[in-house]
């Protein structure tokens, strides 16, 4: 950028927008002022934390356990019970909060794995070069091109105790390599820049250049990242669950449709029992995916349009 | 004394680094206390590289830098740190210089956390302040602002002061002003000529003649990653010896005489007929003055 | 006279108001004039030059007209400028190398620009050629990719194609900044010749670079913080500056060919005035060693003598 460019940045922040609103405060505040103005981010948002406060309040509201028998078999949704009941005389609500509980546990272990794991790599990748960067990468590719579900369900199945945790290991084991493999190319760009020389010429070793300079620079995209992360482990564990391959002591909306659909809830009409937890994954997730299109719009000026 | 001694890089590029490139070839110099030597090339000459090898940023392929006798090429960990204090880079682009996420002080706060830790606040206050007036700056307003708030003058400068912090010796300047203002130029030039009173010996790497002219004890020009001529300034520019340095001393624009009419007819970057004679050792010409021709014509 | 600017303003809006970048600059280009506009970041040469052939982004006309050849051009109006680019007014960009596309040869790349145009390839190649051997290029250039050619090839493809509809204006924006100092004397010359062999009719450059306006240009043209500051033929400027930024400037500048430790050069103290809310009066007041009193009132560009425009108190 030209001296003079870097002036007019100075002066005005976010050129590149045609439409001037308000005059928006500067540094720091200017990202909150953008977020709480972006559409997509506030949709995305409600959506999701409406499905968290359910989540997380949605077990004391209810006094029936979600494996809990002995309910009217098949009622549909009346004031006893608020979805109604199972095939086999379970309440549907129950298990539904349940269900989203066990949604959001798994996503944010899963998330986080995956997270550390990419970070990881693809800061190691993308900082140092060389041989590193190529058995890394090889390590990288390998796991990206077994086939995660195909892997996940054989292990599953070889697995006697399946629990909720080991769950989220295995898909966070399982997904990292799209998110190293983004960080390193950031990581690449970012570490030619003069000022990680810099600090090189400072006394900083690797792992503070990393820490200290390079992800802060990168910190809206590593968040965007974890977001996506979270999601994508989500619709996996539902997967899995789907197939009777998740926990089978744990109550999770993947299993709930598996019993459905074992029990013929499609042809006899028992809307009340699949429905909920097709409809929660799909908000929680769509959710999640257009608040990540909305923060990118609120990190990146340039995306910005009004 | 910093030395060179026959440094060479070579990078491999092509599957499985078949090809070599070599951006840098056996080049020797040295740099002594309170001398400022100017290396110049054009791009893709190799002078980057030479300023990065010397800071450690890039390792030398064959050759060895030597500061004071002791090899530097190989050193890592508290060695390296070590090597740091005597020896530091400015570079190209100021607010490139700078993490765009934190404010401009915090290049001093690096040095802090990694040399100085021990210093109590108020003795470390005084040595910033004390650091920035020595490059001509208020200490009032260059601290506790963002660098696009600074102008790329005073970003420079704060990067010199950062660099005086520890016990440099040495200091690697790599196109310092050519993002400057020609206003704001010359204070900085002159900066490094103090620095050179004070005893510091300075690499000043740039493709601008006139500066090279300016401050220069000693003058190396580049090219194509060898060193085609070097010597004394006054002797370089006054009586060039290789036909390379002929054609740049020619093509630079004066504000004193207008180019020779006909004079070397214009050569675009990367054309040219120049004789392949990059191959020629360097030939003494004076006690102060070399070059890579082919015996006497 | 070829081009007539008289009294432009040109602002960027911004957030926080308008950056008066060009803030009311009246001047004249002769024909087959070579004129150089100088100064540094800031000082609205940029600014100037986009204006005369496209205003992008937040930048707005805000008042003055600009004319070519006599004819009045709608530098407000991209839509009725369009018939102007490339024809009247254009433009040799920066960074050569990335101006043309790399996946196409040169060859269909200028049909297509021509085409655009509305000018027909066929009929122009002939004229084409004999330009690119004017430059020291061969036919077959037209048929190799732009990959294929060196960067000093490339430099003289986009001058050629920016000039081969004989523009009455050609605009040179920082075309000698990022080159090397053999290229750059290479590029200083062929514009010279352009010129010379009637190519282009007017040409205005624009560098932060005196010594290679003094090496090429007919008059220098000297600006600050979006104002006209001295006009004068290139020897005039360097030799005998009116104004006391200019000669600050030039004193400042090591092409001059002294040596540290005989004479040392001085900067300019201080920082351009801030062009969201610029000063009232002279706005090198407060950098300048003449000041006085009357600098409050800005002074007018005027003509000194003959060819000689200065706006200071003190040089008139």
């Amino acid at each position: 950028m030209t001296t003079t460019e870097h002036a007019i940045e100075a002066l005005d922040p976010q050129h590149g927008v045609t439409t001037p609103v308000a005059t928006p405060p500067r540094g720091r505040n200017e990202t909150l002022y953008f977020a709480l103005r972006n559409r997509k981010l506030l949709i995305g948002l409600t959506v999701v934390t409406a499905f968290l406060v359910l989540a997380i309040v949605g077990p004391w509201l209810t006094d029936a356990e979600p494996f809990e028998f002995g309910f009217p078999t098949g009622e549909p949704p009346s004031r006893a019970h608020w979805l109604g009941t199972t095939a086999s005389g379970q309440d549907v609500f129950s298990q539904f909060v349940y269900g989203l509980r066990s949604s959001f546990i798994v996503g944010a272990l899963g998330g986080c794995v995956a997270a550390l794991i990419g970070m990881a790599v693809g800061f190691a990748a993308g900082y140092r070069g060389g041989v590193v960067d190529e058995l890394l990468s090889m390590l990288t590719n390998v796991v990206l091109v077994i086939p995660t579900l195909a892997v996940l369900i054989i292990v599953a199945a070889y697995l006697t105790v399946r629990g909720l945790v080991a769950e989220a290991l295995l898909i966070g084991l399982t997904s990292w390599p799209w998110a190293a493999r983004a960080i390193r190319a950031q990581t690449f760009s970012l570490a030619s820049r003069d000022f990680v020389s810099l600090a090189r010429l400072s006394g900083s070793r690797g792992w503070q250049v990393i820490v200290r300079e390079i992800a802060p620079n990168m910190s809206s995209y590593l968040f965007l990242t974890f977001i996506l992360l979270f999601g994508g482990a989500i619709l996996t564990a539902a997967t899995l669950d789907f197939l009777g391959l998740g926990p089978s002591n744990t109550m999770s909306l993947g299993l709930m449709m598996n019993t459905a659909v074992i029990s013929s809830a499609l042809q006899l009409g028992m809307w009340w029992w699949f429905v909920p937890p097709g409809l929660g994954i799909t908000a929680i997730v769509g959710g999640l995916y257009v608040m990540n299109v909305g923060l990118d719009e609120v990190f990146n000026p340039k995306l910005r349009r009004t | 004394m910093l030395t060179l001694d026959t440094v060479s890089k070579t990078y491999r590029v092509g599957t499985f680094g078949g090809k070599a490139i070599e951006a840098v070839s056996h080049v020797t110099f040295d740099v002594r206390p309170g001398e400022v030597v100017s290396l110049i090339g054009e791009s893709g000459s190799g002078k980057t590289t030479v300023g990065r090898m010397i800071l450690r940023l890039t390792p030398v392929t064959s050759g060895a830098i030597t500061l004071d006798g002791k090899d530097v090429s190989g050193l890592g960990g508290g060695a390296l740190r070590g090597y740091y204090t005597h020896v530091q880079g400015v570079f190209q682009d100021p607010f490139s210089s700078y993490n765009p996420v934190f404010k401009a002080d915090r290049v001093f706060e690096l040095v802090r956390r990694a040399y100085l830790s021990n210093l109590s606040k108020s003795e470390w206050d005084d040595k910033v302040r004390a650091s920035l007036e020595a490059v001509g700056l208020e200490p009032g307003d260059c601290l506790g602002k963002y660098p696009h708030q600074l102008s790329g003058g005073q970003l420079q400068r704060i990067l010199i002061a950062r660099a005086l912090m520890l016990e440099l010796r040495y200091l690697v300047a790599d196109e310092i002003i050519s993002m400057l203002d020609a206003s704001t130029r010359i204070d900085v030039l002159n900066l490094l000529g103090d620095l050179k009173e004070r005893g510091v010996g300075i690499l000043f790497i740039t493709h601008d003649l006139s500066l090279g002219n300016y401050i220069s004890d000693t003058t190396l020009i580049l090219r194509r990653g060898r060193i085609v001529e070097m010597g004394a300034t006054e002797e370089v520019y006054g009586k060039p010896a290789h036909q390379y340095t002929q054609m740049l001393l020619t093509s630079v624009p004066h504000l004193t005489e207008r180019w020779a009419p006909g004079a070397h007819a214009p050569v675009m970057a990367g054309e040219g007929t120049e004789a392949e004679d990059g191959d020629a050792p360097l030939i003494r010409l004076t006690d102060d003055h070399f070059a890579a021709i082919r015996g006497e014509t | 006279m070829s081009l007539v600017v008289d009294d432009l303003r040109v602002y960027y809006r911004t957030l926080r108001g308008d950056v008066k970048a060009l803030d009311g600059v009246s001047f004249t280009v002769a024909d087959g004039e070579i004129m150089g506009l100088a100064g540094e970041s800031g000082c609205g040469k940029t600014t100037l030059g986009k204006s005369l052939i496209r205003l992008e982004g937040r930048m707005k006309h805000m008042g003055g007209t600009v004319s070519l050849e006599g004819e009045l051009l709608p530098i407000e109006d991209d839509r009725a400028m369009a018939k102007y680019r490339f024809r009247q007014v254009s433009i040799v960009p920066q960074y050569a190398m990335s101006a043309l596309s790399p996946t196409r040869r040169v060859g269909r790349l200028i049909a297509d620009l021509l085409e655009a145009r509305g000018a027909r390839f066929e009929t122009m190649r002939p004229e084409l050629v004999r330009r690119l051997s004017v430059v020291g290029l061969s036919e077959d250039v037209l048929e190799r990719y732009p990959i294929e050619l060196s960067g000093g090839m490339k430099q003289r493809v986009v001058m050629v194609l920016s000039t081969l509809l004989d523009p009455a204006l050609l605009i040179a924006d920082e075309l000698t900044s990022a080159l090397d100092v053999s290229t750059q004397k290479a590029v200083a010359e062929l514009l010279v010749e352009f010129r010379d062999r009637g190519f282009v009719k007017s040409t205005i450059v624009i560098t932060h670079d005196l010594s290679i306006l003094y090496q090429m240009a007919d008059t220098i043209l000297v600006m600050y913080a979006g104002k006209l500051v001295e006009k004068a033929p290139a020897d005039a400027i360097v030799e005998s500056p009116r104004h006391p930024y200019t000669q600050l400037l030039l004193a400042s500048l090591p092409e001059s060919g002294v040596r540290y430790e005989e004479e040392r050069l001085t900067g300019i103290p201080g920082r351009p005035p801030s062009l969201l809310s610029p000063p009232t009066g002279c706005r090198f007041r407060d950098r300048c060693p003449l000041a006085f009193e009357r600098c409050e009132e800005e002074p007018p560009f005027v003509e000194l003598e003959p060819g000689r425009h200065v706006a200071c108190w003190k040089a008139a």
